[in-house]
C-alpha cells in the first residue's frame, strides 16, 4: 500500500513522507521473507484481518498472510477482473463476495501474489470468523485445495452490544485448546507466553500512535484523510506487523509528520498535492473500492471534502474507543480484540458509533459507501442512515460500489450522486445566507 | 408409463388427504399469521407469540419457557414489498425484505419477539434491523456454535440456551421448570421422527408424496404446535398409500441449497411436474436439523446442547470441521439413491452459493449428474425453469438407460 | 429585459427552458437526446429560443388585439402553421440530404416519398392541438416507412433500399444544427394562414407588426445554468453546472410552491428528493446501481409487446386486475412477460402489474428519502403515464394517507425550469463557506 502512495506521489508534487518510506521498506521486507519462507522453514499461516491474531502467529514463530490485503492489492493492481472470471469459470456466482473470488482466482492461477513474486503455500488456515460470515466460506473454499489443516476462532458476534464473560470464555477457550496447540503443531515449538506478552506491549505503543493520528481529524480544518489516506495508515497496525518494532516506529514517524502538518497548517495529503482548502467534512461508513481508489478519491477531493472519521478503518480494531492490547492478560485481551472489531458490532452500535464521529468530528455530512460484495457491512445500512439523519439533523449521501469487482464501479454513476450531494449541503450551506430566495 | 399396478383408491382416503393438505395450505398462504393473531385473542394476556427465521432454533426452548414458536420464512410470493425494499440494497437476498414489511405492518401487534439464528451477515444483520425498530420486543441473536467441542461450544451454547429461555420465561411469566423443557423435547422428538419418517417415505415411495405436499406438510409446522403436527404427518403417511398415485418415470433428484429463503410453492410444483421426483431437498432442513433424539432424560438445556453438536445435520451454514461438506452431499445421494443434483440456491445467498463450486466438483468426481439455478422467493417466471429441469431429467434418463 | 436558460440533458431527450428576469417561463424546447449531446444542446436551445420568440409575439399581440375570442383563435392556427413550417424545413433538410445520397435507381422513389410526406404533415399539423412533444425523427420515421411501402409495391424500387436511404440521411440530419430564420418562417406561416382563411386586414397589419418585432428582438441569454445526467459534457464553467437534484427540487418549488417531496422517473434514473419550504433540498435518493423500474424499463415492455410507448398507461388502465410482476428487472421482464402471456393472461392485466411493481420501487425510493409527509409533486416523463400515476396515487394514500399529488403539465421541464431559476439568481454555491 505505501509503495502506492509513493508512486502517486512520485507523480505529484507532494514530497514523500518519511512514514511512507518505512511503511513501503516494512512491505518489502516481508514480502522477502515470505518469498523466502518455505527454504528457510518458516511457515505460513493464512488470516483474515478483523479479529487476526499477529502476535499469537508472530510468537510461535511463524509467518501471517492475509488474503483479504492480496484481493485488494489485486484490486489496486488491475488484476482483480481476471481472477474474478477464473473463479466464476470454476462455479462461483456473480452474487458472492469478489474479495473471495479474488483470491480463489489467484490461487488457481498460481498464487502469485499482487506483487508479481509467488506466495508461499499455507502450512495452517487460522480462520478467524470475525465479524464477517464469510470468512467461514472462504476458507472451506481453500480447505479444497490446500492440504493442510485449518483451525476455526468463531467469534461471537456483539448482538446485544456488549461482551458478555461467557463470551469471552469462549474465545479464550478456543484460542487456548484449538489455535494455540495447532499452532505449536505446526511449528513444533511451544509458544512462548513472555514473547506474547512482549509483542502485545509492542501493539500497545503503536495503537497510542495510530488513535493520536486518527484523532487529530477532529481538527479544523483536518491535516489528514481518514478514509483516503487512513486506508495507509491502518496498513501496518491491521496486518501483518501489529506487535512489531517496526510498527512503532512507524506510527512514532507518522505522529511526528501530523505534528508538523499541524504546525504548518497544511492540509490533508492527495495524489495531486495538499488540499488547498476544506470545503466538506464527511464521515464515511463502508469500505472504499480499490479498483477505481484512485478516481473515486478525486472526486472528494475535487470538491474540497475531507473525510474526518470512517467505520472502515475500525475493521482491524476499535482502538479509538479505548481498547488495548493488554500484554498482562493475553488472551484475555486478544479476545476482546476479536469481539471489538466494527464489523462485529451490531447494528445500534454502529449507529451510535457513527452518531459519535458525526458530532465529535463536527461533520457536515456522511457518505454510505454500500459495497455488494459485503453483506456484513451493506445489510441494514439504509436504515442505519435514516436514523443517522433523524439523530443528527445531518443528511446522509448513498452510493453503491463494490471491493475490487471492476464491473460494479461506475465513476459517472457515483460522481453524479457524489456531486448532487456535495452541491445538496452547499445549498442548504447557503440557503441560512438567503442568497437562494429569488423572485416570487 | 405407470409401472405399477392401478389401483382405486378410496374415496373416503382421497377426501382426508384433501382436507389434509388444504389445512397445510392454508397455513402456508398465512403468511401475516392471523391465525397466531387469533389465537392470541383468546386469551391475550397469557399467550406470546416469537418468530424465529430459518434455519434451525431450539422451539424446545419456546415451549418450556412458555412462548409459542412460530417459524417464518418470510412472505414468499404473498407481499407487495414497500418499505422492505427500503431497507435493503438491491444486490440482498429477498427473504429480508418481505419480513421486514411484515414485520412493519401485520406482525406487529402479534410477535412478541423475534430470534435470528446465526447463519449468514444478512439474518445476522436482521437482529440489528429488529432492535432499531423494535427497542421494545424481544431481538435475540442466536449464536449457534461453530465450534462442536463440548467443553468449549457446547458450555458458550448452553449459556445461549440459558440466555434465551430466561427472556422467553421473562416475557411470559413462567417459571422456569425442568420437565416443562423435557416435556417440550419428547414432543420434538416424536415430531422429528414423523418428519424423518415422511422423507424417508419420499425416498423408498416418491410417488406416493408429490414434492409440494412434502413441503406444505412440513410447513405446517410453522405455525401449529409439535403434537397436532406430528398427528397430522402421521394422518398424511398412513394414507399415502391408499391413494392412487401410480409411479411415473421420471428422475429421483435431490435439491440442495434452499435451506433459508424458500422457492414460491409454484417452482417446487413446475420441477416436479417437468419430470423429476424430490426424492430429498433441504428447503426445510430446520425441521430435520437434528438427525437424532434430544436425551429425554438428561437435564433438558445439555441434551439439547450434545444433540446439536453431536447429531445435527452437515449444513452450508455450519463449519465442516473435518469432513468436507461435498463429501457428505455425495454420500447423501447416494444413500438417497439419486440420479441426480439439482444445486438450488436463492439469489445472493452467501451460504449456499459458496458452497456451490466444491459441491459441483465433488459430484462431478463422483459421476452424479447435477444442474444449478437460482431463485427469489417472489419468482414469477417457471418456463425457463420447467424447460430447465425438464431437460435435466430427460438427459439423466437416457444416460442411465445408454 | 435579460433572459436566463436553463438546459437539462437527459439520458433520453434534452430539454431547453427560457425564463426572464420576472421569472416569467417564455420558451421551451425539446429534442431527443443523440450520440452527440453537444447538438442535443444546441438544438434544444434554439427551439427554446424561437419558441420565446412566438411567445413574445403573441404578447405583443394581445396588447394590439381587443376582441378575446378571435385572439385565442388566431394564436392557435398561427402557431400551427408555425409547427407546420417548421417541420417543412426539417423535411426539406431531409429531403435534400436524401436525395444527396440516395443511389440513382432509388432517387425517384425518395422525391415522391417526400412528396407524400409533405401532403401528410399538412394534414397532421391542420390540427391545431397537435402534439408538440412527438420528435421530427419519430414522425418523419413512422411516416417514412409508411410512404416507402407504398412506393415499393410499384415493384421498381425495393423497400430496404428506400429506408437505407432514409437511415443514413437521418444520422446526418440529426447531427446539425437546423438554421431557422423566425421572421421567414413565421411570415410563411401567416401567409398559409391568410390563405386559408383571410382575417381581416387590420389583424393582418397587427400580425405583420409583431412578427417584426419579435424577429429583431435581442434575446440576450444573460446566464446558463445545465444540469442532467449529461450535464457533465457541456462545456460550461463548473459554476453553471447544477446536478439535476437540485434542479429538480427548485424547479417543482417553483410550479407548486407547498411540494415537500419529489419524485422524479426519468429515462435513466429514478429520484425521491425531499424539499423545504423555500425549494432547498433537504435528501434525496437515486435508484441504486440497477435501473430497474425506470423510463427505459417501460420502453422495453413496449417494444417487448410491439406497442407504442403512450400506448402503454391507456392499456393498463384497462385492465380488470392486475398480475403479480416480480421482477422489475429489464433483463427478466421479457421472459416473465412471456411467460405470463403463454399462460393466457390479457397483455392489460400484465402491463397493470408492471406498472405497479414500477410504482413499487419508486415507493421504497420514496420511503428511503424521507416518505411523503406533504404535498407530493411527481415529475419526468413516466409522469406523463396516466397508469403509473394512479397507482402512486393509490399507493401514497396507502401508506401515508392522502396526500396532494401534482403533476405540472411542463412536468418534463422541471429540471430545465430549476436551472433556469438556478442561472437567475445566480447562487454561487462555491462560494458557501463550512459552517
Amino acid at each position: 500500500m505505501a509503495e502506492k502512495i509513493a508512486q502517486d506521489g512520485a507523480n505529484s508534487s507532494v514530497q514523500k513522507d518519511q512514514s511512507m518510506e518505512i511503511q513501503k521498506r516494512m512491505l518489502a521486507a516481508h514480502a522477502e521473507k515470505l518469498w523466502k519462507a518455505k527454504e528457510e522453514g518458516k511457515k505460513v499461516v493464512y488470516t483474515f484481518v478483523p479479529g487476526n491474531l499477529t502476535e499469537l502467529i508472530l510468537a510461535s514463530g511463524a509467518l501471517p498472510v492475509y488474503p483479504e490485503i492480496n484481493a485488494l492489492q489485486s484490486g489496486m493492481r488491475n488484476l482483480s477482473a481476471d481472477y474474478i472470471q477464473e473463479a466464476e469459470r470454476i462455479g462461483h456466482s456473480e452474487d458472492v463476495c469478489t474479495y473471495v473470488k479474488c483470491d480463489v482466482g489467484m490461487m488457481l492461477k498460481g498464487n502469485v501474489g499482487p506483487t508479481g513474486v509467488k506466495l508461499p503455500e499455507p502450512d495452517l488456515l487460522l480462520l478467524s470468523y470475525t465479524g464477517c460470515f464469510v470468512f467461514m466460506k472462504w476458507f472451506e473454499n481453500l480447505k479444497q485445495h490446500y492440504n493442510c489443516p485449518c483451525v476455526m476462532l468463531h467469534v461471537p458476534y456483539q448482538a446485544d452490544g456488549v461482551v458478555t464473560d461467557a463470551m469471552k470464555q469462549y474465545v479464550v477457550d478456543q484460542i487456548r485448546d484449538d489455535v494455540i496447540p495447532a499452532l505449536e503443531k505446526v511449528t513444533g515449538k511451544k509458544i512462548d507466553m513472555d514473547e506474547l506478552r512482549r509483542r502485545m506491549q509492542l501493539s500497545r505503543q503503536a495503537e497510542d500512535d495510530l488513535v493520536w493520528t486518527l484523532q487529530s481529524a477532529k481538527r479544523k480544518p483536518s491535516p489528514i484523510d481518514a478514509y483516503f489516506v487512513g486506508v495507509y495508515y491502518i496498513g501496518p497496525l491491521f496486518s501483518a506487523f501489529r506487535g512489531t518494532e517496526d510498527a512503532v516506529e512507524y506510527y512514532r514517524a507518522l505522529r511526528a509528520e501530523v505534528e508538523d502538518r499541524i504546525k504548518s497548517n497544511l492540509g490533508p495529503m492527495t495524489p495531486e498535492g495538499v488540499l488547498a482548502k476544506e470545503r466538506y467534512r464527511l464521515v464515511v461508513e463502508g469500505p472504499p473500492n480499490w479498483t477505481s481508489f484512485r478516481d473515486f478519491w478525486k472526486i472528494f477531493y475535487d470538491e474540497g471534502a475531507v473525510v474526518v472519521a470512517s467505520s472502515y478503518t475500525k475493521v482491524g480494531g476499535l482502538y479509538d474507543r479505548g481498547f488495548r492490547h493488554d500484554p498482562e492478560h493475553p488472551l484475555e485481551s486478544l479476545a476482546e480484540y476479536c469481539m471489538g472489531c466494527y464489523t462485529n458490532l451490531n447494528i445500534p452500535s454502529r449507529i451510535d458509533l457513527l452518531e459519535h464521529y458525526i458530532r465529535e468530528y463536527n461533520a457536515d455530512g456522511f457518505i454510505v459507501n454500500s459495497i455488494k460484495s459485503c453483506n456484513s457491512f451493506s445489510a441494514g445500512q439504509l436504515l442505519m442512515m435514516r436514523e443517522l439523519e433523524q439523530r443528527t439533523g445531518v443528511p446522509g449521501g448513498f452510493i453503491e460500489s463494490d471491493l475490487v469487482d471492476p464491473r460494479y464501479y461506475s465513476q459517472a454513476n457515483i460522481k453524479n450522486r457524489l456531486e448532487s450531494y456535495f452541491q445538496m449541503l452547499a445549498q442548504r450551506r447557503a440557503a441560512g445566507s438567503a442568497v437562494l430566495h429569488g423572485v416570487s | 408409463m405407470s409401472k405399477t399396478m392401478e389401483r382405486p383408491s378410496s374415496q373416503a382416503a382421497e377426501a382426508a388427504h384433501k382436507e389434509i393438505i388444504d389445512s397445510c395450505q392454508r397455513i402456508y398462504y398465512d403468511v401475516r399469521l392471523e391465525a397466531i393473531a387469533a389465537w392470541k385473542k383468546e386469551d391475550p394476556a397469557a399467550r406470546k407469540a416469537v418468530a424465529y427465521l430459518p434455519v434451525y432454533a431450539p422451539r424446545e426452548i419456546f415451549v418450556g419457557s412458555g412462548v409459542r414458536p412460530v417459524a417464518t420464512f418470510g412472505g414468499g410470493d404473498q407481499v407487495n414489498v414497500i418499505r422492505g425494499d427500503s431497507f435493503y440494497q438491491s444486490y440482498i437476498c429477498h427473504l429480508p425484505r418481505s419480513v421486514v414489511e411484515l414485520g412493519l405492518s401485520s406482525w406487529k401487534d402479534t410477535l412478541e419477539g423475534l430470534v435470528a439464528p446465526a447463519i449468514c451477515d444478512v439474518i445476522r444483520n436482521v437482529s440489528g434491523v429488529w432492535k432499531v425498530l423494535f427497542p421494545d420486543k424481544l431481538t435475540y441473536f442466536l449464536d449457534l456454535p461453530q465450534n462442536f467441542q463440548s467443553k468449549c461450544g457446547g458450555k458458550f451454547y448452553l449459556s445461549q440456551l440459558q440466555e434465551l429461555a430466561e427472556h422467553l420465561s421473562k416475557m411470559s411469566g413462567r417459571k422456569p421448570d425442568a420437565d416443562a423443557y423435557r416435556e417440550a423435547i419428547v414432543s420434538y422428538n416424536r415430531n422429528r421422527r414423523a418428519v424423518r419418517a415422511l422423507a424417508k417415505m419420499r425416498v423408498e415411495n416418491p410417488h406416493w408424496v408429490p414434492a409440494w405436499e412434502y413441503y406444505l406438510l412440513v410447513r405446517a409446522g410453522d405455525q401449529m404446535d409439535a403434537d397436532t403436527h406430528t398427528d397430522l404427518i402421521e394422518k398424511y403417511i398412513d394414507l399415502a398409500g391408499e391413494l392412487n398415485r401410480p409411479e411415473q418415470d421420471n428422475a429421483r433428484i435431490m435439491v440442495v441449497g434452499g435451506f433459508c429463503e424458500q422457492p414460491p410453492l409454484n417452482l417446487i410444483r413446475t420441477i416436479e411436474r417437468s419430470g423429476c421426483y424430490l426424492v430429498d431437498d433441504d428447503f426445510t432442513l430446520g425441521y430435520r436439523f437434528l438427525e437424532q433424539d434430544a436425551d429425554e432424560n438428561i437435564d433438558p438445556f445439555q441434551s439439547l446442547v450434545d444433540v446439536y453438536l453431536k447429531h445435527s445435520t452437515y449444513s452450508s451454514v455450519k463449519y465442516e470441521g473435518d469432513t468436507p461438506k461435498s463429501k457428505r452431499l455425495v454420500e447423501t445421494a447416494l444413500a438417497k439413491r439419486a440420479d441426480g443434483v439439482l444445486l438450488m440456491s436463492p439469489s445472493f445467498c452467501d451460504p449456499s452459493l459458496l458452497d456451490r463450486p466444491h459441491f459441483q466438483k465433488a459430484l462431478e468426481d463422483a459421476g452424479i449428474p447435477y444442474s444449478t439455478l437460482q431463485y427469489a422467493e417472489n419468482l414469477g417466471q417457471f418456463a425457463p425453469i420447467r424447460e430447465q429441469t425438464g431437460t435435466f431429467a430427460e438427459a439423466i434418463k437416457l444416460w442411465g438407460e445408454g | 429585459m435579460k433572459y436566463y436558460l436553463g438546459i437539462d440533458l437527459g439520458s433520453t431527450t434534452t430539454k431547453a427552458l427560457l425564463i426572464d428576469e420576472n421569472e416569467e417561463i417564455i420558451g421551451r424546447g425539446l429534442t431527443n437526446t443523440r450520440c452527440n449531446y453537444f447538438v442535443a444542446t444546441e438544438v434544444a436551445k434554439s427551439e427554446a429560443l424561437n419558441s420565446a420568440r412566438f411567445f413574445l409575439l403573441k404578447r405583443e399581440l394581445e396588447k394590439a388585439l381587443i376582441d378575446d375570442s378571435l385572439k385565442e383563435r388566431l394564436f392557435d392556427e398561427l402557431g400551427a402553421n408555425f409547427r407546420l413550417e417548421q417541420q417543412l424545413s426539417h423535411l426539406d433538410l431531409l429531403n435534400e440530404t436524401c436525395e444527396k445520397t440516395a443511389p440513382e435507381n432509388v432517387k425517384d422513389g425518395v422525391s415522391s416519398i417526400f412528396k407524400q410526406l409533405k401532403t401528410d404533415a399538412q394534414e397532421i399539423f391542420a390540427d391545431v392541438k397537435t402534439d408538440q412533444s412527438r420528435f421530427f425523427r419519430d414522425m418523419a420515421g413512422s411516416a417514412y416507412c409508411a410512404a416507402a411501402t407504398k412506393v415499393s409495391e410499384s415493384g421498381k424500387v425495393s423497400f430496404d433500399s428506400l429506408v437505407a436511404v432514409y437511415d443514413k440521411a437521418i444520422l446526418q440530419v440529426e447531427n446539425q444544427v437546423p438554421e431557422i430564420d423566425f421572421q421567414q418562417m413565421a411570415r410563411k406561416a401567416q401567409a398559409a394562414m391568410k390563405k386559408q382563411n383571410g382575417q381581416k386586414a387590420e389583424m393582418h397589419e397587427a400580425v405583420d407588426k409583431a412578427i417584426s418585432s419579435a424577429a429583431v428582438l435581442d434575446l440576450k441569454i444573460e446566464q446558463m445554468v445545465g444540469t442532467g445526467y449529461g450535464r457533465q459534457r457541456l462545456p460550461f464553467e463548473k459554476s453553471q453546472i447544477r446536478s439535476e437534484i437540485l434542479c429538480h427540487g427548485l424547479g417543482a418549488h417553483f410550479m407548486f410552491p407547498n411540494t415537500r417531496t419529489v419524485l422524479d422517473i426519468g429515462g435513466q434514473d429514478t429520484k425521491a428528493i425531499q424539499i423545504d419550504d423555500k425549494g432547498v433540498v433537504t435528501n434525496f435518493q437515486m435508484n441504486d446501481r440497477c435501473a430497474a423500474g425506470c423510463g427505459r424499463y417501460l420502453g422495453y415492455i413496449a417494444d417487448e409487446l410491439n406497442v407504442g410507448l403512450h400506448e402503454l398507461g391507456p392499456l393498463s388502465l384497462a385492465a380488470d386486475r392486475a398480475c403479480q410482476i416480480c421482477s422489475t428487472c429489464t433483463v427478466f421482464a421479457g421472459a416473465e412477460l412471456r411467460d405470463l402471456l403463454s399462460l393466457g393472461e390479457s397483455r392489460e392485466n400484465i402491463l397493470s402489474g408492471l406498472h405497479q411493481a414500477i410504482v413499487l420501487r419508486a415507493m421504497s425510493l420514496l420511503a428511503r428519502s424521507g416518505g411523503v409527509e406533504n404535498e407530493f409533486t411527481f415529475t419526468g416523463g413516466v409522469a406523463k403515464n396516466g397508469a403509473v400515476v394512479k397507482a402512486l396515487d393509490e399507493l401514497v394514500a396507502e401508506n401515508y394517507g392522502e396526500r396532494k399529488l401534482n403533476i405540472h403539465t411542463d412536468s418534463i421541464f422541471t429540471g430545465a425550469l430549476g436551472a433556469a431559476l438556478y442561472a437567475h439568481r445566480a447562487i454561487d454555491l462555491e462560494g458557501a463557506e463550512v459552517a
